[in-house]
Parts: structure tokens; C-alpha cells; sequence
């Protein structure tokens, strides 16, 4: 799993894919079976100059990044370039993975030059199964490094082998190393410095190579070579076993992982907040200080009232998503993740889905971004698109301002259950399970029409337990806040600018216009009679089309049309709000954002993923649809007087 | 998923020779697989993962509600659901059911 995973970087723009291949670039691909530690070496050689994107046409991950190599270490000041090949056991093409792979290898794939050396790493606690990729590796004749990964694994376990007499066989040089310890990566380093310099000698391995469709015999093969080497597989991980005897146990498994799941919602919400409050503080601060410092003018409300308050809105979900992310980090590279996958999988397929949707789903509770960058992990082309379009139903953390301004605007703060358990309280929590209802009954819906199942089976492997470590939790880390940070500062700022410019114009006698004269009031008034059956009236009708950007804008829109101070606790813009708009209009609201996918982001994320823009367009006419339809339910329902809602006014 | 009932529960007898499909055979317990009654091109993705005839299989611990099931096969444990593991057919063994037969490249 740890090969496929999203976060090692994930940018939502578009980095350019290809490679400019000049006399200078020497291109390195690392090429492994899934869990051999190919994503750790790769962070090891490249550090944080690496890029993320998809390889052309395809959804699977291109990770392209510069070998540290030493100054000087390289004649004529070559560039190594490493390309991260994605996780395969063969190079039979079966699946999108296999393809990209041997496209690559054979220097097919448009925009990546065909590379110079191989590094072929293997995870040698259990070399028999992977060394089965050498023979394909191997009979491309391509100069290449046998990494073998995991030696302090290997050496803990009571394992061996005998490394020159297993380059001696393969023909190939041999390097044991550690790639999440840093033991012997300087081995990698001067296996690049020579193919760079043209120094390595190729020559045919001693062994011959078996027919590589024959999977029984490639495997015998396999065996043949490592007891060459006198390759003595290690004892079987002790501790795995007992910590799996704890998290899979019948009853402590089940409980251990509600515990694991409370704790990353606990840490999404009650965690993030004072990180976020303090950031909220900063940003308020700034433009006081900005304020002061200032002569009032257009560019001075455009810098304060327009662009910090607008992008400080978004910047303060940013300790939400890092931490939530430290969470996926350390359960996935701890081996947690495979065995909650398991866990989940029985609940997960009664709505046509699989264990491994699980993490995802939950994750797009903080944000639908980084949950669909984590459907990386699940194989299933199917069972991952899926999982992609129901992913923005689950409540973001984006929704959270407007449900809280809406909520408290309009329902009143009366006991439900006892005295800890409001009326409001409930309000939230069934919105919450209002998008989850959603997302599951549109699962069902898919899996049993246009994606329904295809034969291939779950099959899940589970790695060995380990301990993270803080450099690549770390490297997580710095991407997220990089890809975060890039949307914060250009689509959302583009269209808070926008958005002032609009409400700012035409100019009359030197003065901005009323709200309702502007640009942006005509755009609220064109679009009201579309949205009049729903209850809301031209202000709301600003505030949605600002959101389709992304949902927390309303907050901050509604906030400028009203002339009120634009946060969720403002008393000022809830009144506003009472007397503007009917209980049928506020619930109509509410329901609408809990289905509406307004969030470009996440448009550009499924383009990304699903590697066109024919499903984020089903996506978000689906999704606009049941927003439109449950809303003008709602409307309805709320007028006609069946429930009674009760405003504090 | 009938064929299930004859031998899967915890107290059923722990005889080997009943055990015809993967998913009958009991936790803790080894068998030899002999062929994989499933389409080709997923037979191929299991037999990478060590799926292989010859090769001894251990059922392990499984997720609560007895599935999916983790399996220690070819020096790594891979879980499977029943209805994959049920396609799994393995050697008729003679009672004995640690007795290691001679397959080929199962122990490296």
C-alpha cells in the first residue's frame, strides 16, 4: 500500500509531465513491486525536488524528481533525473500500472525519455516472491542496480544472503541496504555516478532468464537464484504477528479501530481549533495593521476587506488538513491502514464498495481534495471511481461556516436530548448524516448500474508493522502545505478579486455602487428566478454563485452584501439573515450546500484522478441536480407548515 | 456460498481431507493448493502474490465476521474474501495436514 499512496505529494495543478531531455539529463527509473519500499528510496535519492503528476493520459501517479547526487560527482554536471515507476509484480500488461510501466521502460511513453540505469528494488525479507520481476527487469538489458531493501529487516529476523554471489548470477551489480534507516543508499549513489559517466560495463546474467508468461516457472526460477545466493529467508515477523493478534482480534480489533476512527475526527475538529483560532487571530491582526498603516482607499479595502479576509477564510482549514494527514500518514507507513481496510471491508461492500474506500470516505470529511488523492490506494479502477464521486457528499470542512451561520441563525437552541444535546447540535449532526446517506444510496446507485463490478477480486495485502519515521511523514507534510498554499493563492484569491471588482462596479460619481446596482447584484438578480422556487432571494443568489468556487466564500460574500462583518459568529449577519430570509429558505440553504459540489478544486482534483473531464461533469450535474431537487423539496415542505421552526429572533 | 456450512465452523473436526476449497480450511491449519478455478487473468494477479499450485497456504486471522481472511502464503500474508478464497481448490490431503508435500518452491 505504502507504494501507491497519494501524499508523498499531490498537487492539484497540473505540473508538467514531461521531461526535457537534454545531453545533460541521465534518466534513472526505480521500478519495484508494491511494499519494497520503492516510495522511501525515492524520497532517500531525491528529497524535496521531486514533482507529482499523472503520466500522460492515464490516472496512475508520475513522481519525478532530482538525485541528490555529491558536487562534482558527476563529469560534465549531469543532471540524474529519477522517475518512480508505480509498484508492479510483472510487466504482463493487465492493468493501467503494468501498461505505464512497460511504456516507460521501453521509452514509449510520450514526454518521458527511455531511461539510462534501473534501479530494481526488492524487499529482500522476502526475496523468493520478488525476485520474480528481475527476470523481465533484467532482459530489457538495461544497465541495472538489484537493490535489496529491508536489511536491518532481514538481519533482526535471522535471514541471509549472499549478495556478490547474487550480482554474480544476475549478471548485475547487487546493493543491500535500508532505505527508511539510510544504510547503504551511498551504494545507490555510486551506481548512478557510473552509469551517468558511462562507466558501467553491461554483461548477461549467468543464470538464464526462465519464459516470463509462465508464472510457476518464473517463480522456480525465483527459488533457483536466491538458493544460488544462499538466501535464507528470515523467521517470521514475531511482532506483527502479535500486534495482529491485538487489532484483528474479534473483539478488541473492532473496538480499537472505532477508537482510531473517533481519534481522526477528534483531532479533525477539536485538535485543528486552536491552531486555527490563532490563525484566524493573525489574519484579523494584519488587516488591522494594514488598516493603520494605510490611507483608506480602493486598494486598501480590495487588500483588507477583498483578498485577506477572503484567502485568510480558506488559510485557516490548513492545521485541519496537515493534522489530518499526519493521522494518514502514521497508519498507513505503520501498516495500520491495511489492517483497517480489512476491517471495514464487510461494512464497506454491502454498499457495493471495499475496505479500502473506507479511509478515503473518512477523510472527505475534512476536505474531498486530499480523500480523493487518497483513492490512490485502492486498485480497483472501478471501485476507486466510485469511491471519487461519492467523496464530495461526505461533509467537508468547508461546509462547516455556512451550516454554523445558517443554524445559528435559524433554529433554535433548544434542549433535544438532555441538556448536552441541542436542537442545533442535532441540526448539525444530521447534516452530517444527511451527506453520508447520500453518498452510500449514490455508491449503491453506481455499483449497480454504470459501475458495476468488474471480476477482479479485493485482494489486500498486509505489510509487516512499522515504526513511521519523521522524514517522511515530515515530506507528507511540506507537499500538503505546498498544494494547499498554491489553491489558496490562485483560485480562491482569482475569485475573491473577482468577486470585489464585481461588486465595485460601475463606477458612479466616483463611488462604488449600492450592492444592488453592481455587477455582482445584477448577476443576484438574473439568477434569482431560477433560484426563487428555493426561497432564497438575489443576496443568496451572489453568495451561491461566489461558492461555486468554494463553499466557505458565501460566508465572507454574504457578509460584504449585508455591510456586516463577515464571520460565522457575526450576531449582525444572522439578523440580516432572519429578516431576509423565510425557515423554508434557510433549511432549503442548508440542504443545498450538503449536496451541491461547489468547490472548484474538487472538480480539478477528479479531472486530475478520472484523467478527463467527462466524470467531474456527471459529477456535478448529479450533484447540483439532488441539491436543486432536495432543496425545493425542502421549501416546499417547510412553507406548508408541517414543521414548525422556531427562530430566535 | 452453501458449501460453506460443512467444515468452516470452529468446532468442526479438523480433518484436512474434508477441505477441498481454501476458504473450509481452518484457521492455524496448512494446505497445498492445487489449481485456482477462476478467470485467467485474476488466477495470473493471485499466483504474483504466491497463489501458486505447490504452494502450502495458512489461514490466519480474519477481519470480525470470519471474512476477509488473512492468508500466509510465499513469505507474505494477503487477505482475500470467501467468495475468492471458495475458488481456491487444494490438495486432498491423506489426514495429515502439516504434512509438507513436495512443492515446488514453496519453502525459499
Amino acid at each position: 500500500m505504502s507504494d501507491c499512496h497519494d501524499c508523498a505529494g499531490c498537487a492539484v495543478a497540473e505540473a508538467p509531465p514531461g521531461l526535457q531531455k537534454s545531453a545533460r539529463t541521465h534518466v534513472v527509473a526505480i521500478i519495484g513491486p508494491p511494499n519494497s519500499g520503492k516510495s522511501t528510496l525515492f524520497n532517500r535519492l531525491t528529497g524535496l525536488r521531486q514533482k507529482v503528476a499523472n503520466f500522460p493520459g492515464v490516472t496512475v501517479e508520475q513522481r519525478v524528481g532530482k538525485a541528490k547526487m555529491h558536487k562534482g560527482a558527476t563529469p560534465y554536471h549531469h543532471d540524474v533525473v529519477l522517475v518512480d515507476l508505480p509498484g508492479v509484480y510483472s510487466l504482463n500488461p493487465r492493468s493501467e500500472d503494468e501498461q505505464v510501466t512497460r511504456d516507460v521502460l521501453a521509452g514509449a511513453m510520450p514526454g518521458i525519455p527511455k531511461p539510462d540505469a534501473l534501479l530494481l528494488i526488492l524487499d529482500c525479507t522476502n526475496l523468493g516472491r520478488h525476485l520474480v520481476l528481475a527476470a523481465p527487469i533484467l532482459s530489457l538489458k538495461l544497465p541495472t542496480l538489484v537493490i535489496l531493501n529491508m536489511a536491518d529487516d532481514l538481519a533482526s529476523r535471522g535471514g541471509h544472503v549472499d549478495t556478490a554471489e547474487l550480482a554474480n548470477e544476475l549478471g548485475s551489480p547487487v546493493a543491500l541496504i535500508s532505505a527508511s534507516k539510510g544504510q547503504g543508499v551511498e551504494k545507490v549513489f555510486q551506481f548512478m555516478e557510473g552509469t551517468s559517466a558511462g562507466t558501467t560495463s553491461l554483461s548477461p546474467p549467468r543464470v538464464e532468464l526462465p519464459v516470463l508468461q509462465d508464472i510457476p516457472r518464473c517463480r522456480q526460477w525465483a527459488h533457483d537464484v536466491g538458493s544460488g545466493a544462499a538466501y535464507q529467508a528470515p523467521a517470521p515477523p514475531i511482532w506483527t504477528r502479535r500486534l495482529d493478534s491485538v487489532f484483528l482480534h474479534p473483539i478488541a480489533g473492532p473496538l480499537i479501530f472505532l477508537i482510531v476512527v473517533a481519534g481522526v475526527f477528534q483531532t479533525i475538529f477539536s485538535g485543528a481549533k486552536p491552531l486555527m483560532d490563532g490563525l484566524q487571530a493573525l489574519f484579523l491582526k494584519s488587516g488591522h495593521g494594514i488598516e493603520h498603516i494605510l490611507p483608506p482607499s480602493i486598494f486598501r479595502s480590495l487588500l483588507v476587506d477583498g483578498i485577506l479576509s477572503g484567502v485568510g477564510a480558506v488559510i485557516v482549514f490548513l492545521p485541519q488538513i496537515l493534522l489530518l494527514f499526519l493521522f494518514i500518514g502514521i497508519l498507513e507507513d505503520s501498516g495500520y491502514l491495511a489492517r483497517a481496510a480489512l476491517i471495514a471491508d464487510r461494512t464497506m461492500a454491502k454498499f457495493g464498495l471495499q475496505g479500502k474506500s473506507f479511509i478515503p470516505l473518512i477523510s472527505a470529511y475534512a476536505c474531498a481534495v486530499p480523500a480523493i488523492m487518497a483513492t490512490r490506494t485502492i486498485e480497483n479502477k472501478r471501485d476507486r471511481l466510485a469511491t471519487i464521486l461519492i467523496a464530495p457528499l461526505m461533509t467537508c470542512s468547508a461546509r462547516l461556516p455556512v451550516y454554523l451561520l445558517i443554524i445559528g441563525a435559524f433554529i433554535a437552541d433548544r434542549p433535544l436530548l438532555g441538556r448536552f444535546f441541542g436542537m442545533q447540535a442535532g441540526a448539525l449532526l444530521g447534516l452530517y448524516v444527511l451527506g453520508f446517506v447520500a453518498a452510500i444510496a449514490t455508491a449503491r446507485l453506481l455499483k449497480s448500474s454504470i459501475l458495476k463490478s468488474e471480476r477482479v477480486p479485493f485482494v489486500l495485502e498486509m505489510p509487516p508493522y512499522r515504526w513511521p519515521t519523521l522524514r517522511s511523514l515530515g515530506l507528507r507534510l511540506v507537499d500538503r502545505s505546498k498544494v494547499f498554499l498554491r489553491r489558496a493563492g490562485t483560485v480562491i484569491l482569482l475569485v475573491i478579486v473577482v468577486l470585489w471588482v464585481l461588486e465595485n462596479l460601475p463606477v458612479k460619481n466616483g463611488q462604488p455602487p449600492e450592492i444592488a446596482d453592481s455587477f455582482a447584484g445584477m448577476i443576484g438578480h438574473a439568477v434569482e428566478p431560477v433560484i426563487k422556487p428555493l426561497g432564497f432571494n438575489w443576496k443568496i443568489g451572489i453568495g451561491l454563485v461566489s461558492s461555486i468556487a468554494a463553499r466557505e466564500t458565501i460566508v465572507g460574500t454574504l457578509g460584504t452584501i449585508y455591510g456586516k462583518e463577515g464571520t460565522e459568529d457575526s450576531l449582525g449577519l444572522r439578523k440580516a439573515l432572519q429578516s431576509d430570509l423565510t425557515p423554508g429558505g434557510a433549511i432549503a440553504l442548508l440542504i443545498f450546500f450538503a449536496f451541491a459540489m461547489q468547490c472548484m478544486s474538487t472538480v480539478a482534483v477528479v479531472r486530475r484522478e478520472t484523467g478527463g473531464w467527462k466524470w467531474p461533469a456527471i459529477q456535478f450535474a448529479y450533484m447540483t441536480f439532488l441539491a436543486y431537487f432536495c432543496a425545493l423539496i425542502a421549501n416546499e415542505v417547510v412553507r406548508s407548515g408541517v414543521f414548525t421552526l422556531t427562530a430566535h429572533r | 456460498m452453501l458449501q460453506m456450512s460443512v467444515n468452516s465452523g470452529p468446532n468442526a473436526a479438523p480433518d484436512a481431507s474434508l477441505a477441498r476449497t481454501l476458504a473450509q480450511l481452518p484457521e492455524g491449519e496448512a494446505g497445498v493448493l492445487d489449481h485456482l478455478e477462476l478467470p485467467d487473468d485474476i488466477a495470473r494477479r493471485l499466483m504474483e502474490l504466491g497463489f501458486l499450485p505447490g504452494h502450502i497456504i495458512v489461514p490466519a486471522r480474519s477481519a470480525p465476521g470470519g471474512e476477509p481472511r488473512v492468508y500466509r502464503v510465499d513469505g507474505s500474508e494477503v487477505a482475500l474474501r470467501r467468495e475468492t478464497a471458495s475458488r481456491l481448490i487444494l490438495r486432498p490431503s491423506n489426514g495429515t495436514a502439516n504434512s509438507k508435500p513436495a512443492g515446488k518452491g514453496s519453502q525459499l
